[in-house]
């Protein structure tokens, strides 16, 4: 049906309809290896869906999503995850009762059937990570504390770090920053420039100067459908994006 | 000593070990016979109660069926008990001879298939096991992976023990119908009416539910405890961790079956029949209240909830027979409008950390009296009571609080 590509991502002539109300019509999106792109849009252009029906959430109604050049449509949530998905949420969702360290010690890709599990031990080599993990994303002295005590900005943290403790070649994270002070929103925006080093990361977010700081490429939603797609000063200047969302 | 001390200070070791010698020690000193096989009853349904802590306590998903199994499992085991009562020397008098009394009343001439596996003990225990495990299995397998949860779960596994209620009922003549299976006598020619058997079985049936005590809290320790804790609280991030979820609530399920069929069996042997009332929907919601009232986090908590509401039960039977339905009501909704977390919560709220302050205290009070002693003519001074004063003031709360707060949650 479609064709065989090079991209991480390759999402060809997507739709989904709800009781006739398409969220996402016919949409065309590639994502390059080692990639940062960021999708901007007004509310309900759809940008959450799509992320929803990459990592499997929501079910296409037509169209296809290759990963690695593999079709995703069909097959369950958690295989997609092991193939290399990774999702962020937009409200942080941890396990609030859980240590900070359990939070990531469950997301490490091992163990993952019910035996596999129960027999799962933790080893040296799931402790280093942990606390290489901790490291990057600045939560090495609070691995013991229970993530229900957290801050907001702590939380979102704890959620990337989660997704790195499965080293996922794509990651995609809904409005990261959202609810961040200045300074988190720095240390935040120096995080995603390092870990997407070697993976490809999608990033749903409306503040333009954080969007600016980190964008490689940007796409623009609206109506469910991609109304443009370039670097940030060409999308800035399109006269058909600064009508429906940038504003005059 | 030190290397005991510590095994001890593990959390959930001491418990576990406490309540070792409560049913292993202390209960077959101070009961006679009667009193011990009545509280080996209530044991079994503790099994039932600790399938419930890990399916409902740590995973979130609430059954209200699992008499069921229970049932199939105490079904098992009768059938094996009955036949074996029902040899052809004993059942002469029936028209025909060799086949349990209630299919001879029903005009069956000849014993089924599928009862003839249960000549075989091996079989039989096997059955115990595997036929509760394989029937949750199907029902739950068809509906989480369906994504169905909650309520409309609770309400599928009363539909199943409705279904399995009338089905007894109805096959009369296979399944004893509303008299159940009676008149189970002997395993393998040994007499379990005796009252050395019923001693040993006491013993067995303690060793067997403390062994599953010990499974449950390796369970909980491990990987697969803390995931049900995670599905409980964020089920689409476990789901997006890479992990399928429908198959861990299936395990979870399975297990508290096979856990409830062991239990069942045990009531078979110890009270000696099996009844279609011990599956139906009201005893599976009792079932659920003792796990509720004993503490739906804690195994052990779970047991001495069989114990207690199954003991006032017949207290208040026995002294209220007019009022005891009334007085068991106010105790269900008593202590879960008190103490949600059950017994076991209301433990690890107060008298824990009661006893924890109190001995930090005595630890001082100790250590000062030592000092008095040495020198006995030195009056305290006043920094030195300033510094014990604040000393007993600091929280006592161990490096392990955090494992507490968790299993506590």
């Amino acid at each position: 049906m479609s064709s065989s590509t090079d991209f991480v991502l390759a999402v060809e002539d997507l739709t989904v309809s709800f009781d006739g109300f398409k969220a996402i019509d016919n949409l065309n999106l590639y994502i390059d290896k080692n990639e940062l792109r960021v999708i901007i849009g007004p509310n309900g252009a759809g940008k959450t869906t799509l992320l929803d029906m990459i990592c499997g959430k929501t079910r296409a109604t037509s169209g296809s999503i290759k990963f690695k050049d593999e079709e995703m449509t069909t097959l369950p949530e958690y295989t997609r995850v092991r193939r290399g998905i990774g999702r962020k949420f937009q409200t942080p969702s941890i396990y609030e009762n859980l240590s900070v360290f359990q939070n990531l010690e469950v997301s490490f890709p091992s163990g993952r059937s019910v035996l596999g599990a129960i027999f799962f031990k933790c080893t040296d080599e799931v402790k280093d990570r942990v606390s290489a993990v901790a490291l990057e994303i600045g939560l090495s002295a609070l691995l013991q504390t229970e993530a229900g005590l957290l801050s907001h900005g702590q939380k979102q943290w704890l959620e990337i770090g989660m997704l790195l403790m499965q080293e996922p070649e794509l990651l995609m994270l809904d409005e990261p920053i959202a609810g961040m002070s200045v300074r988190e929103r720095e240390l935040t925006a120096e995080l995603l420039k390092r870990i997407c080093q070697n993976r490809s990361v999608i990033v749903i977010e409306h503040d333009m100067e954080f969007v600016k700081k980190i964008a490689h490429k940007v796409t623009v939603m609206h109506q469910g459908k991609i109304l443009a797609e370039g670097s940030m000063d060409t999308v800035q200047s399109n006269p058909a994006v600064i009508d429906v969302y940038l504003g005059h | 000593m030190k290397s005991l001390q510590t095994f001890l200070k593990q959390p959930g070791v001491l418990s576990i070990a406490i309540l070792a010698v409560v049913l292993l020690v202390v209960f077959p000193a101070i009961f006679d016979n009667f009193r011990l096989n009545l509280i080996g009853k209530y044991l079994t349904y503790a099994f039932v109660a600790i399938g419930l802590v890990v399916l409902w306590g740590w995973g979130g998903v609430l059954s209200l069926g699992q008499g069921v199994f229970f049932g199939l499992g105490g079904y098992c085991m009768a059938m094996f008990l009955k036949l074996e009562a029902s040899d052809p020397i004993t059942t002469k008098i029936q028209s025909t001879p060799g086949i349990p009394d209630f299919m001879d009343w029903n005009q069956i001439t000849a014993l089924p298939i599928w009862w003839q596996p249960f000549n075989s003990l091996t079989f039989s225990l096997i059955a115990v096991v595997a036929v509760p495990s394989i029937l949750a299995f199907i029902v739950s397998y068809a509906m989480f992976k369906r994504r169905v949860g909650g309520v409309y779960f609770a309400i599928i596994t009363q539909a199943v023990a409705l279904i399995l209620t009338t089905l007894i009922i109805g096959l009369q003549g296979y399944t004893g119908g509303v008299n159940g299976m009676t008149d189970l006598k002997t395993i393998h020619g040994w007499d379990t009416r005796t009252d050395e058997a019923k001693i040993i079985l006491y013993y067995a049936c303690a060793g067997m539910l403390l062994l599953f005590v010990v499974i449950g809290t390796f369970i909980q320790r491990s990987k697969f405890g803390t995931l049900l804790l995670a599905m409980r609280d964020k089920e689409d991030r476990v789901r997006f961790s890479g992990y399928d979820v429908s198959m861990f609530k299936v395990a979870a399920f399975c297990l508290a079956a096979a856990v409830s069929g062991v239990g069942g069996a045990f009531f078979a042997l110890q009270v000696g029949f099996m009844s279609p009332s011990f599956v139906g929907i009201v005893p599976s919601i009792e079932l659920v209240i003792l796990a509720a009232v004993g503490g739906r986090l804690s195994l052990v908590g779970a047991v001495y909830g069989a114990l207690i509401v199954n003991a006032s039960k017949t207290i208040f039977s026995e002294s209220f027979p007019d009022l005891w339905l009334f007085l068991m009501a106010a105790l269900f909704i008593g202590v879960t409008m008190a103490f949600p977390l059950g017994l076991a919560g209301l433990f690890e709220s107060h008298v824990k950390p009661w006893w924890v302050r109190n001995s930090a205290e005595r630890h001082k009070i100790r250590a000062r009296l030592k000092e008095l002693e040495n020198s006995p003519d030195e009056a305290p001074t006043l920094e030195e009571q300033n510094a014990t004063v604040s000393a007993m003031a600091v929280p006592a709360d161990g490096p392990d609080s955090l494992v507490m707060r968790r299993s506590s949650v």
